[in-house]
């Protein structure tokens, strides 16, 4: 490996991906059993599944890399060390996955769409030039990530352009996840230095194709905007310890032991 | 008219009787088609039912490699569920009736689903006990149901049990982590197999009539929806997991059971059949919770369906 910067840059990008797809999913697999129909929840599910994958492979580079046990990484990490941008953090709505949940499907599609199409720029980018394992593990991700896409985009026209209400519906979910969604982009404050390392291109970059493929498709201004925190810096909503919690209750119960 | 139907009906049982299969588009007797659909609906109502108590523990798997493995159990028994619906729905079909009737039915108790589906899964060892046991009785009874005469259920059914054996493994290699593991992990796995003894027992349903006040077990060998007893279906589940269960140094919450060499059938303890009747009828620990979760979801997604284009229901 090339500079202590070059790997510390690494690393810094593979927690983001890694960390991105893990709580996407985990956000996922909260749907389970209470999707719009059933045939929806054998895909979602499946999904979901797929992210879980994703960050797996990420989490396996990372322990190539020296930072530990993937299941530590994933279980025994703190929230202040994850670096998911804050969009993925988001509940699916009001109540729990177990009590009362009272979850947005329009937000669920919107928040999936526009993060996978991003997802999309961004592995690309990757493909282009970047290090070779993290390229190698990429060009595996990039074939379910477009099936993903294929999904959530139909579920994205049919509600653009059905009923008054479902339309409704999903204009405020493209506000909602559009205030979050550049800091999706953001690779937080050691951004330059990965972007310089040639890890990846450049926040600007990626955000102006994003927006191209969007704006052939959504009549709306997409103005990007990351109105909380940057979860690539570590900042995080409450929502994230409380996902983390759930995430690795049972790994905590009997610390040391084999599962 | 009475010497037609007496003529179908006796092409009907030849073909039954001659191991040829039934399809959809067949003629068939009211009462097999009926009996198709109570089982069919029931078996698929249950797997989408029965993934409640797992997603439970989807998000909380100890691992990666669990979590990953638990999302795909739970994925395909989901799966599972949509294959059977859509069976049932080809039966449904000629009586003017589809899936929302099934949801329905379901929401308003008409439609019953597995005994095991309304008990608490309180601990990742019951995660373990529902994937290694329940599924493990699952496979026994769906495998008897392969040669059913029904063939569009029989083909779900053999891509349902391949499936199934997948699960199964999973569900033994998490106990085999918890029964080696340490002395809380040990005390974990022994309450969750005290906590589903009854429940597994219970799953093949009681031996006789004489139990419950009914049953269909007659009906649907003579149709030879089914080839073998409630019973005999308990049996081969005790024959083949007891000694492992031993094995593992669990003790199963039954003094009284035991291999009767002289009858070559395990005698055990009955479990209360009144108590079956009373949790498969809704009133089971976690029924109305599980119920109102379908529900929930049947009522936050009903925009959505509505501007997919379907009938805009109200339950």
């Amino acid at each position: 490996m090339e500079s202590a910067e070059y790997r510390s840059s690494l690393i810094e990008l593979v927690y983001q991906l890694a960390d991105d797809d893990f709580i996407l999913s985990y956000r996922g697999s909260e749907w389970l059993g209470l999707a719009p129909h059933i045939e929806e929840d054998v895909a979602f599910s499946s999904i979901s599944q797929d992210l879980m994958g994703h960050a797996a492979l990420y989490y396996s580079l990372l322990e190539e890399l020296g930072e530990g046990d993937a299941d530590e990484l994933t279980h025994a990490r703190s929230p202040e060390k994850f670096r998911n941008a804050v969009l993925m953090e988001l509940p699916n709505g009001p109540g729990s996955y177990l009590e009362e949940p009272n979850y947005d499907w329009a937000f669920t599609v919107v928040r999936n769409y526009f993060y996978t199409l991003a997802k999309k720029v961004r592995l690309h980018s990757i493909k282009e030039h970047s290090y070779e394992t993290l390229q190698q593990i990429v060009q595996k991700i990039s074939i379910e990530m477009s099936y993903h896409l294929m999904h959530w985009e139909t579920w994205f026209d049919q509600l653009m352009n059905s009923t008054p209400e479902a339309r409704r519906r999903m204009t405020e979910a493209i506000d909602v996840v559009l205030k979050e969604m550049k800091g999706v982009f953001s690779y937080g404050d050691d951004g330059e230095k990965i972007v310089h390392l040639s890890l990846i291109e450049s926040e600007e970059i990626l955000t102006r194709r994003w927006k191209a493929i969007l704006s052939e498709k959504v009549d709306h201004p997409l103005e990007i905007e990351m109105s909380s925190l940057n979860g690539r810096n570590g900042k995080h909503t409450d929502h994230l310890e409380r996902a983390l919690s759930t995430l690795s209750e049972v790994y905590q119960s009997v610390p040391s032991a084999e599962w | 008219m009475e010497a037609v139907y007496q003529q179908n009906i006796d092409h009907f049982m030849d073909r039954i009787n001659n191991g040829e299969k039934i399809e959809a588009d067949d003629w068939m007797p009211d009462d097999y088609r009926e009996a198709l659909i109570r089982l069919i609906s029931m078996h698929g109502i249950s797997e989408i039912m029965g993934a409640l108590p797992e997603k439970e523990w989807v998000p909380k798997a100890p691992t990666l490699h669990r979590k990953l493995a638990i999302m795909a159990k739970v994925q395909d028994e989901m799966g599972h569920g949509q294959l059977l619906l859509r069976v049932a729905e080809d039966l449904m079909a000629p009586l003017g009736k589809n899936r929302d009737d099934i949801m329905k039915d379901l929401f308003s108790g008409r439609l019953k689903f597995h005994n095991v589906f309304h008990m608490e899964a309180p601990t990742w060892g019951d995660a373990g006990i529902i994937a290694w046991l329940v599924d493990g009785a699952a496979i026994i009874s769906q495998t008897m149901m392969l040669g059913t005469s029904y063939g569009p259920y029989g083909r779900a059914l053999k891509r349902i049990c391949a499936e199934e054996v997948f699960h199964a493994q999973h569900g033994e290699s998490i106990i085999m982590a918890l029964a080696e593991g340490t002395e809380e992990q040990r005390e974990l796995l022994q309450d969750a197999l005290n906590r589903w003894w009854t429940s597994l027992l219970m799953f093949f349903g009681p031996k006789s009539k004489n139990e419950t006040g009914h049953s269909n077990q007659d009906k649907n060998m003579q149709y030879k929806l089914r080839t073998k007893t409630n019973e005999q279906l308990r049996q081969e589940f005790l024959t083949k997991y007891v000694p492992r269960i031993w094995s593992l140094g669990l003790t199963i919450p039954d003094p009284t059971l035991r291999f009767d060499e002289e009858k070559s059938e395990w005698e055990y303890a009955d479990p209360d059949w009144s108590e079956f009747k009373k949790i498969v009828t809704g009133n089971g620990p976690k029924s109305k919770e599980r119920l109102a979760l379908r529900v929930r979801s049947y009522e936050m997604n009903s925009w959505v369906r509505e501007a997919l284009g379907k009938r805009p229901q109200h339950i």
